[in-house]
């Protein structure tokens, strides 16, 4: 057996190695998320219920959603997934602070911009065209209730993911602080790969809220929006 | 360390991967498949969520312990939306027998 080694920055004693702490920071993280896709997952699945019990209403209110803007989102959000991958990949080689804060300033630029568009164009498009349930309720076109509440799991749904966006977006704030500070290294960047779990977690619920929302209510019909 | 660092060219295939399929969900949605349009954007969305988890997540480079409680919370999700389902879609299969007409109307005032 070695001698007791020193420990690296950021290394806590009760784990046997460096790889030991990772797995169980990353274990840790999941489980968490774990709570979060059945968070997010109640409803998903009460999504489904009202989808299947009025089809023709919810296709209906998924084409008065700007499509365009929807897949520009989706698109800024999948580059700010890979830019945080990139924070934690020069972490991982030992590149210089000033490359990790770069890539995680990135990150919350593009996040910004997917909350920019969904408050600026998207919900205040939907407020100016009165599609807001229980604020200012105007559309009167067929199935008018039961598209209203296809707008209640829209505002629901992207609100509370807009909500995991501005924590993230917190979080990510917090580790640009602590990298300027010279906290992590090729060996300790625990914080930016379970922070990077959470963003990409965010990013899957996004993944399915687009079509779900936006696309499947098929756009053919109108020939776009 | 034996941790395993992600080389910059797969991040950047999985992003190019990810735009490409999006731009192939969006597109789909203009052509007319009839029922197959939910089940296109679905397979899309999962294969996007398989690459989001595998390589941006490193869950390919994970202990199978990671693997094993990833696939358990999708497993009781699994369980939550089709035992809802399996109640909210059945329940016309069976018509409630016409003695409880009475006892629906005169309790809910259902008929």
């Amino acid at each position: 057996m070695a001698a007791h080694p020193v420990h690296p920055p950021g290394f806590a004693h009760q784990f046997e190695d460096m790889e030991q702490q990772r797995e169980a920071g990353s274990l840790g993280m999941w489980v968490f998320l774990v709570t979060e896709i059945m968070f997010f997952g109640g409803m998903f699945a009460s999504y489904t219920v009202y989808r299947a019990l009025h089809l023709p209403a919810f296709e209906t209110g998924s084409r008065l959603l700007n499509v365009r803007l929807g897949a520009l989102n989706t698109a800024v959000l999948i580059a700010s997934s890979l830019t945080m991958a990139l924070a934690i990949h020069a972490a991982q080689v030992g590149k210089r602070k000033s490359t990790i804060i770069f890539y995680l300033l990135l990150t919350m630029l593009l996040g910004a911009t997917f909350l920019g568009v969904k408050f600026t164009f998207e919900w205040h498009q939907d407020w100016m065209e009165g599609l807001i349930p229980g604020l200012n309720w105007a559309y009167s076109g067929p199935y008018a209730l039961q598209v209203q509440m296809f707008f209640c799991f829209y505002f629901f749904m992207t609100g509370l993911h807009a909500l995991h966006m501005v924590v993230g977006i917190g979080i990510l704030t917090v580790l640009v602080v602590m990298s300027a500070r010279g906290r992590f290294n090729d060996q300790y960047y625990a914080p930016l790969e379970i922070t990077g779990l959470y963003w990409h977690f965010v990013d899957i619920v996004w993944i399915y809220l687009f079509p779900l929302l936006y696309l499947i209510g098929g756009r053919y019909a109108l020939g776009g929006h | 360390m034996s941790e395993h660092i992600v080389p910059v060219r797969i991040y950047v295939a999985v992003f190019l991967g990810l735009i490409v399929l999006t731009a192939l969900t969006t597109g789909v949605a203009f052509i007319d498949l009839g029922a197959m349009n939910t089940v296109v954007a679905l397979a899309i969305a999962v294969t996007k969520m398989f690459l989001v988890i595998l390589f941006f997540m490193h869950v390919k480079y994970s202990p199978g312990l990671t693997r094993l409680v990833i696939l358990a919370g999708f497993f009781w999700l699994a369980i939550l939306v089709a035992l809802t389902l399996s109640d909210e879609l059945t329940r016309n299969w069976i018509a409630p027998p016409a003695s409880w007409s009475v006892l629906l109307l005169s309790v809910w005032g259902l008929g």
